[in-house]
């Protein structure tokens, strides 16, 4: 049976690993090539590279990275920040990306999902979401959560799925950072309206965060994050294991 | 040298990639004759089975590919290169495959707990017929490789040599002599994936 992914995502600014990461065992902890190289010796089953590129130039650098990256790491690999056109899909998916993953990009044009969707197939389009709770709803947050847009997440999630979004991150703003486990009730709320791949993002902080994830949310496909990786709080290799010890179906 | 079918379906980069990983000459291309005097040929494929068939067949690349495994030259379709070996496809109708091994392509959909997600997307572990195909020779039973499909090969059980449970044992790799076929993408499947293209290489 399919197993639970792993995936450790990458914010790349300037050719650069944007976080600060702490390995002794990578040489150049900053090269975005090197840390994608020792995440997928060490297990993880996907890797995202987000671009928070600022400047045209700097957008040159990052596919360029890519490409050297899928030179040489041989996991799928997944490409956010910056995608609005189908031109930026064809400009990543051409350097090696498997995935490419929308987020502001679809809430500034809902019709991209569809039209990529149709281009590249259904498996190729991830919906990345940023939600929030307001009052008793969920919401959809833009500006890297910094502002509401008022719409309520679920149903934005169920359009962009009949639009041919191929697979969800849920990423929970009010979880994130806080490194208190992830947002199970939203999303399990997620999980309960779609039947795609449901990526659980914001919110770990130890390894009993992704078994309490996948024994409570059997449904949710993927756990991601970014600085406990990086920091070296939780390694991939022990993760793997710890939940293959807890019945967790995890490739090894 | 290796020769990866160029006929307008997909992106080849990683795949391309894969194979200079493991030290392999590889090439991308459309021409026949580069086809005719490679050692090895590739097919891949993503996308829709009839698209990529009509794509195949407009390219004139299909009389090469029948012509060089006539030869015994190995050949390895991948994804949707592996569904084109087949006789027949019923996505979205019925359309023709290359027919060099026998079986038809079919929805999972129809086959497996309505609760299953499609398409069959990630990490899974192969169950090996025995005995081992050498193309599993540098790999283990129960190693993990990536899929991503929606259809399944099916009517094929003598060619079997690996399956992928998923609601049911799906086809995850075929042989018919110099022939074989992977469902999923060996460029794609670390480690297990190279070492299934290094055991082709040396086929």
């Amino acid at each position: 049976m399919i197993t639970k992914r792993i995936i450790p995502c990458l914010d790349v600014r300037a050719g650069r690993v944007v976080k600060g990461v702490n390995f002794l065992d990578v040489k150049d902890v900053s090269s975005p090539i090197s840390l994608a190289e020792y995440y997928s010796e060490c297990g993880a089953d996907e890797l995202v590279f987000y671009d928070i590129t600022a400047s045209y130039e700097e957008r040159n650098i990052f596919t360029d990275i890519l490409r050297q990256t899928a030179e040489r790491v041989f996991i799928p690999l997944t490409v956010g920040g910056g995608i609005r056109t189908l031109d930026d899909f064809d400009r990543v998916l051409k350097c090696g990306a498997d995935k490419v993953s929308v987020n502001s990009g679809a809430i500034k044009d809902p019709d991209i999902v569809y039209h990529a969707a149709k281009k590249y197939g259904d498996q190729c389009v991830v919906l990345s979401v940023d939600i929030k709770r307001v009052g008793d709803a969920f919401h959809v947050f833009a500006k890297g959560g910094r502002e509401d847009t008022g719409i309520e997440a679920i149903e934005w999630i169920k359009r962009g799925v009949a639009n041919g979004a191929g697979e969800i991150v849920v990423n929970s703003i009010d979880t994130d950072g806080v490194k208190k486990g992830f947002d199970l009730e939203m999303l399990d709320a997620v999980c309960n309206a779609v039947n795609v791949p449901v990526i659980a993002s914001g919110g770990a902080g130890c390894m009993d965060d992704f078994t309490t994830l996948f024994k409570t949310l059997p449904k949710v496909d993927a756990g991601l994050a970014a600085s406990i990786f990086h920091f070296g709080e939780v390694d991939i290799k022990e993760l793997k294991k710890k939940l293959a010890s807890e019945n967790i179906n995890v490739r090894l | 040298m290796i020769a990866i079918i160029d006929y307008g379906v997909g992106n080849l980069f990683s795949l391309k990639s894969s194979f200079a990983a493991i030290g392999a000459d590889v090439v991308v291309t459309s021409d026949p004759t580069t086809i005719a005097e490679a050692e090895r040929i590739i097919l891949p494929g993503v996308g829709a089975f009839e698209d990529a068939a009509a794509k195949l067949r407009a390219s004139g690349l299909d009389k090469v590919i029948y012509e060089e495994v006539a030869k015994g030259k190995p050949l390895l379709g991948i994804c949707l290169g592996m569904q084109m070996l087949f006789e027949r496809s019923y996505e979205y109708g019925e359309h023709k495959g290359l027919g060099l091994i026998p079986g038809a392509v079919k929805p999972i959909k129809d086959e497996i707990p309505a609760e299953l997600k499609i398409p069959h997307i990630g990490w899974n572990p192969l169950h090996m017929s025995t005995p081992k195909d050498e193309l599993f020779k540098y790999i283990n039973d129960g190693d993990c490789v990536y899929f991503v499909h929606s259809y399944y090969a099916t009517e094929c059980d003598e060619y079997v040599i690996a399956t992928a449970e998923y609601g049911k044992e799906l086809t995850a790799a075929v042989r018919n002599k110099n022939v074989v076929g992977a469902q999923f993408h060996p460029e794609k499947s670390g480690k297990a994936g190279l070492m299934i293209l290094k055991a082709f290489c040396e086929m």
